[in-house]
């Protein structure tokens, strides 16, 4: 087996800082990481689960009163906005590939993109939130007297507590998302993501695909289902 | 020593991003068609379908260990046991029950 000559640098070799002792090797490691996020993202497939079963249950429970709401919601902003996160979700998806293949700027860029789209979705779903305010529909704060459908001004009001709670909790994790994008945007600024370091990209990337699959619910659930008449 | 990871074609990605547009489009299209009680159905079939086309692709379910998949089925599982035993509360407050002194019970018990 012939040996080939490598001239002596004090650095350590860029491969093997990232792979920590435990570790046989960079797949083992990735694989951990990957199955630790999914963990994760399971514990909020149920936190967010909670919601939607309290959803369903009050839907069956007062179902003409739910009926009953879907004319005051913008079913233009909230498809507008289904469109907004899918494009986030495309420019994370190709994030993640430039940072495996150690495309710098790419990854850069597409980080941008991505915490723009998700600002706009934020900044819609403020202006959707402030015409429920104006409008008087939120529960407990400003709830006003439901002129469309008066018989319904009691029941109607679990339904807007839902909304605000489900559409609510899922902005946070948006908000928390636009943070960790941050988060990874300085570090790509220093060149930290290489084709053999990406794991903090892929794992804040399967964050984001999971709150963009939590709005694909709340979308029809909440702007769609009987919005006709 | 690099990383083995498949790297996913840029042709996959934009695909699935415009099949997932087209699917946004047709839920919103259907729901306004009157179909009942098969709305909610189609917009959650719709809805299962694009989350599908989600786990499978961008968050590279496709390419991930058999052990990572179980997690995420097991998540799923996790969700439709909260669901059905939810369900299974609500739906059966109604039933009227009357207590039946258990000598009765065991005369009738046989014809049920």
């Amino acid at each position: 087996m012939a040996e080939t000559i490598v001239p002596v640098s004090h650095e350590p070799p860029a491969e093997a800082t990232h792979l920590r002792h435990h570790f046989a090797t960079e797949e083992q490691q990735m694989d951990a990481s990957t199955l630790g996020m999914w963990t994760f993202l399971i514990t909020e497939v149920l936190f967010f689960g909670g919601m939607f079963a309290g959803y369903a249950v009050y839907r069956n429970l007062y179902p003409a009163a739910f009926a009953s709401s879907s004319q005051y919601m913008n079913v233009v902003l909230g498809g507008t906005n289904t469109a907004v996160l899918i494009c986030s979700s495309l420019t994370m998806a190709l994030a993640v590939r430039a940072a495996q293949l150690s495309k710098q700027r790419d990854l850069i860029l597409f980080l941008i993109l991505t915490m723009i789209f998700g600002t706009i979705f934020l900044v819609i779903k403020g202006f959707e939130y402030h015409d429920k305010w104006v409008e008087g529909l939120v529960p407990g704060l400003h709830w006003g007297s439901y002129p469309e459908a008066p018989q319904f001004a009691h029941n109607a009001q679990i339904l807007f507590f839902l909304y605000f709670c489900m559409t609510g909790m899922h902005a946070l994790h948006m908000i928390i998302g636009l943070g960790l994008l941050s988060f990874l945007l300085i570090q790509a600024y220093r060149r930290v993501f290489h084709a053999n370091y990406f794991a903090p990209v892929e794992m804040i990337g399967l964050y984001w695909h999971f709150v963009d699959i939590v709005w694909i619910f709340l979308f029809p659930l909440l702007y769609l289902i009987g919005h006709r008449r | 020593m690099s990383m083995h990871v498949p790297i996913p074609k840029v042709s996959t990605l934009v695909g699935v991003w415009a099949a997932l547009i087209v699917l946004t489009g047709t839920t919103s299209a259907v729901s306004y068609v009157e179909l009942g009680e098969w709305n909610i159905v189609v917009a959650l079939l719709i809805a299962f379908m694009k989350a599908s086309l989600v786990v499978w692709v961008f968050m590279a379910i496709r390419h991930s260990t058999t052990l990572t998949r179980l997690f995420c089925i097991a998540g799923l599982l996790w969700l439709g046991i909260m669901i059905v035993i939810t369900f299974g509360d609500y739906s059966t407050r109604n039933w009227t029950y009357q207590a039946q002194p258990w000598s009765h019970t065991k005369a009738v018990g046989g014809s049920h």
